[in-house]
């Protein structure tokens, strides 16, 4: 075999053996899309009834809480990143981090400080690199978000909200993460959570419909205090399931076009071989040929 | 014979839904009894076993962790961040769980083995 062949040969193996493993990431990735379209479903039914609660809670009393407050002039807002925490998945952080470069840049020039909270390894691994200083960061369940995890990462920021500027925390919470609008589509977002506007909660539930008067255990006060913090966990906890969906769904895209191009280029090699062959076969008859008219050339002669 | 409408929703998944004769759930303020026809309410719920009495004479038992009652139009939601149904429930689990948060002295894990506990075995 001639030494061009061999090489050819040796690169199709080795990119067939690439394109087994990219078609598998894209079979993980596509199972695991529906696996977390079926958690944003099944956290629904408690996401649209906290919603409800709230929406009565907030319009049956006219308390005030800090989580709705606006604050006259804030001066400090944080900003929750949800990143991935595992590459491979085409542009997925890299878009989500330029979202959130768009949103600081806004604030900064409305004249606010921003205080970055990150989720997801790549989203530090971001602002690591430039030096930049980060409130808090969570890394190792982007892949699948459970309800703690949610818990976990909104706790410190209500409570910076709740503490409010002046005292050291933050006026606004502003959310960026990777909205799953359908599987071929995810765009990312960047919202204002925190202070909750009531007006918005509002239209989203009640169409208009006149709501029953509730009697509250123990006081209107005292529910709101437990349900706003709850209902802030759940709108994080959407989020970052959301977010898992995406990045799954991004992975499968790039894995796609992985196996897609490894393909192409396992053709368009085997097309290489095959000249090669070819060219080998060709030059070997010639040389039989050439041997074989030198030969009979040297026998003509000696008669 | 009057029924209401249950909803019993964790935070990740729906843990039950049907039609009940009474509901009776711990809250802030003490126990509380629903029926249909129940004026509206909306209430904190202590992290307490919640008790629903089904209208085929059956009892549902669910351990509900930081959790909320609403009630209006005979439709009655549970919310909770945890629930479990009694049945669902594994005792020498939670058993483990009471005798390791005892050993290490965590009071919050302790009390929520505790109510798992007394859910699954209907000692309450």
């Amino acid at each position: 075999m001639g030494a061009q062949l061999r090489v050819y040969k040796r690169r199709i193996r080795s990119v067939t053996a690439t394109k087994k493993i990219t078609k598998a990431m894209e079979m993980i990735a596509a199972a695991r899309i529906v696996k977390a379209q079926r958690a944003v479903a099944a956290s629904t039914p408690y996401a649209d009834e906290l919603t409800r609660a709230v929406t009565a809670v907030a319009t049956g009393s006219g308390h005030k809480h800090p989580l709705t407050t606006e604050a006259d002039n804030p001066v400090r807002v944080a900003i929750l990143l949800i990143t991935s925490d595992r590459g491979l998945a085409g542009g997925y952080s890299a878009n989500v981090i330029k979202a959130a470069e768009q949103l600081t840049e806004r604030l900064r020039s409305e004249g606010k400080e921003v205080v970055p909270y990150i989720v997801g390894r790549k989203g530090v691994a971001y602002y690591n690199f430039r030096g930049r200083d980060i409130a808090e960061s969570w890394m190792g369940f982007t892949d699948s978000p459970t309800y703690a995890d949610a818990k976990r990462v909104a706790d410190p920021l209500i409570e910076s909200v709740i503490t409010g500027a002046a005292e050291g925390g933050v006026d606004e919470l502003h959310i960026v993460f990777t909205e799953f609008v359908s599987m071929m589509t995810q765009t990312p977002v960047g919202r204002r959570m925190l202070p909750l506007s009531l007006d918005e909660v509002e239209t989203e539930v009640s169409g208009g419909k006149l709501r029953p008067l509730y009697e509250f255990e123990p006081s209107p006060e005292g529910v709101l205090d437990a349900l706003l913090p709850r209902y802030v966990e759940s709108r994080i906890y959407n989020a970052l399931l959301q977010a898992a969906a995406s990045e799954h769904a991004a992975r499968r895209r790039a894995m796609k076009s992985a196996t897609d191009n490894a393909e192409e280029l396992i053709k368009s090699l085997s097309r290489l071989a095959n000249a090669a062959r070819q060219a080998d076969i060709t030059q070997e008859i010639s040389e039989i040929v050439g041997g074989k008219a030198a030969l009979d050339a040297a026998i003509a002669g000696s008669d | 014979m009057a029924e209401l409408h249950v909803e019993l929703v964790a935070a990740d998944r729906k843990v039950w839904s049907g039609e009940a004769t009474i509901v009776v759930a711990r809250t802030a303020s003490g126990d509380i009894g629903i029926m249909p026809g129940h004026s509206p309410l909306l209430s904190v719920l202590e992290s307490d076993p919640v008790t629903i009495r089904t209208t085929d004479g059956g009892t549902v038992v669910a351990a509900v962790h930081g959790g909320f009652i609403s009630f209006s139009d005979n439709k009655l939601s549970i919310l909770a961040e945890i629930a479990e149904l009694a049945d669902e429930i594994d005792v020498e689990r939670a058993e483990r769980a009471l005798e390791r948060a005892k050993s290490e002295a965590d009071a919050i894990a302790e009390k929520r083995a505790a109510i798992r506990l007394r859910a699954a075995t209907g000692t309450h």
